[in-house]
């Protein structure tokens, strides 16, 4: 039995696609346009990377900002419960997910049956999201995927004394000026976004394990930056930007086990 | 006998002359990368419209942001205080100050006798400080003296989902895109600046008169939305530039000091 899953965030769409439970493929596509058609190039994508096209999926579940606009969806489910199913699925002992995306940040408490206890989130203010991460890694003109690299180069941690994006931007271009390492600055950057987050989880506890997921999770960087402020260890599993759409999937293919046995 | 107060700010330098009983003359230059060529220069400014020799200058405060770097002060004070001086002898009856300038806000109580009771400031998020106005009127490629003009030409204001200035930037392209109007634009941009200035204005037990100095109270159409949100009529400075308030105080504050040694 073939599931998918779709998650239509702000900045990338992405779909991971079952069969039974094992994951046939995952899928990252920029979004550019409308959700709608970030949909359709996600689908397009799916069955040029999986050779599975919509005929094929059985359920398909839809989550994330753009979860109304996904033709042939049969379904559709909040981020969070999403990622609290994909969290679980992958490691049943993970109790907090901390979620670090483009555009904003969650931290999310489950129990063992990945019921939601506790919630918070920060879309409010840029300075708590991988947006930080962009906008600065704009003015140090070096991709974002760099960022993990150049942070190894570091040899000590710049304290920004700024939290806002934008006041941070000047900072950082003023430490460039004065001739900082770039890798320290980098570190700074790390630790400024680690503290944002840091300070979001600690509003509502955090309990192990704890799972770190969202794109900035891939920037090995940021892990330890935020293992250091939270002084735990992170949880990072090599599907981690995908979590709520792998969440998404897993409950199409719940519903339809569901109906298969009633 | 002549004093000068001399206030660095993130944006602007200012210097007052002041020779105890009228304001001689001032300047307002952009702020340098090294403060004390700014302060220099704004002091020489001033100097040449007083015709009045700087070994003249029997004492000078230095106030603002970079008030430790005015190569010339006796002495320096902060900006509170220098705010509150100058507000109060423009205008005795003034109990609550309002300042916004480049990249931070202000909000102070002032009691019977000029002196401050309470004050709350904002100088760690962008929205609600001069930066935001400077930012936007860059995504909308308008002088930032011509926003104002531009909002009250509006006549239906966007809505910007989130004070945050990032945010905010991300709205305003999307509405640029669209083709919505830039006045209505404006008049939205305007309009989220208040909301954020009120946030922090109801922070403090609010006693009129109130007035609002400091750059942004250039712009009037900030100040007409601060207006309605408060529900009353704020006091725009008529006779001195609202942008010289905090020199002014120093240079007030240098004057006791001097009468005071003698």
């Amino acid at each position: 039995m073939i599931t998918a899953g779709f998650d239509i965030g702000s900045t990338t769409a992405k779909a991971v696609v079952l069969d039974s439970d094992s994951i046939l493929g995952k899928v990252i596509v920029p979004v550019e346009g409308s959700p709608k058609d970030a949909a359709e190039v996600l689908l397009e994508a799916v069955a040029k990377q999986t050779g599975i096209d919509h005929n094929m999926i059985e359920a398909l579940c839809g989550t994330g900002y753009g979860q109304k606009n996904i033709p042939y969806a049969t379904m559709m489910e909040s981020e969070i419960v999403c990622h609290a199913k994909a969290a679980l699925h992958l490691d049943k002992d993970v109790r907090t997910i901390i979620d670090i995306g483009g555009q904003d940040a969650k931290v999310c408490r489950i129990d063992a049956f990945g019921n939601v206890q506790r919630f918070v989130y920060n879309d409010k203010c840029a300075s708590g999201t991988g947006r930080f991460l962009e906008i600065t890694a704009d003015v140090l003109e070096v991709p974002i995927e760099q960022l993990a690299q150049l942070d190894t180069q570091g040899t000590k941690e710049i304290a920004l004394s700024n939290q806002c994006v934008v006041f941070a931007e000047s900072e950082v271009i003023s430490l460039i000026n004065s001739g900082e390492h770039m890798g320290n600055i980098v570190k700074g950057l790390h630790r400024a976004l680690a503290s944002r987050v840091a300070s979001l989880a600690l509003g509502i506890g955090i309990e192990q394990r704890i799972a770190f997921t969202g794109g900035v999770a891939r920037n090995a960087g940021m892990v330890k930056a935020l293992e250091g402020v939270l002084k735990t260890t992170l949880v990072v599993h090599e599907y981690c930007q995908v979590m709520g759409a792998l969440g998404a999937a897993l409950l199409a293919r719940e519903k339809v086990m569901n109906r298969v046995a009633s | 006998m002549i004093v000068a107060g001399c206030d660095i700010g993130s944006l602007t330098t200012k210097v007052v002359l002041y020779d105890g009983k009228k304001l001689l003359a001032s300047s307002i230059i952009k702020s340098k990368p090294k403060p004390e060529e700014g302060a220099h220069e704004a002091l020489e400014q001033a100097c040449a419209i007083a015709t009045v020799n700087q070994a003249d200058i029997a004492y000078c405060v230095g106030t603002g942001y970079g008030r430790k770097r005015v190569p010339f002060a006796n002495d320096v004070v902060s900006e509170i205080s220098c705010h509150s001086k100058g507000a109060f002898y423009l205008y005795p009856n003034v109990r609550t100050i309002i300042d916004i300038g480049g990249q931070d806000c202000k909000v102070i109580s002032l009691n019977d006798r000029g002196e401050v009771d309470r004050f709350v400031t904002n100088d760690k998020c962008a929205a609600g400080t001069g930066r935001f106005l400077e930012v936007m009127a860059k995504v909308l490629k308008v002088e930032l003296q011509e926003l104002s003009n531009m909002a009250k030409k509006g006549n239906e204001a966007i809505t910007l989902a989130s004070a945050c200035t990032v945010w905010a930037q991300a709205d305003v392209i999307k509405y640029l895109n669209e083709g919505i109007s830039k006045e209505n634009i404006a008049l939205g941009v305007c309009k989220s600046m208040a909301k954020r200035v009120g946030v922090l204005v109801n922070q403090v037990n609010i006693k009129r008169d109130v007035c609002i100095t400091g750059g942004v109270a250039k712009n009037t159409a900030v100040v007409k939305e601060l207006e309605h949100l408060l529900g009353l009529t704020i006091l725009k400075m008529t006779n001195v530039d609202p942008q010289l308030n905090g020199a002014l105080g120093a240079a007030l504050l240098a004057h006791e000091k001097v009468r005071r040694q003698q």
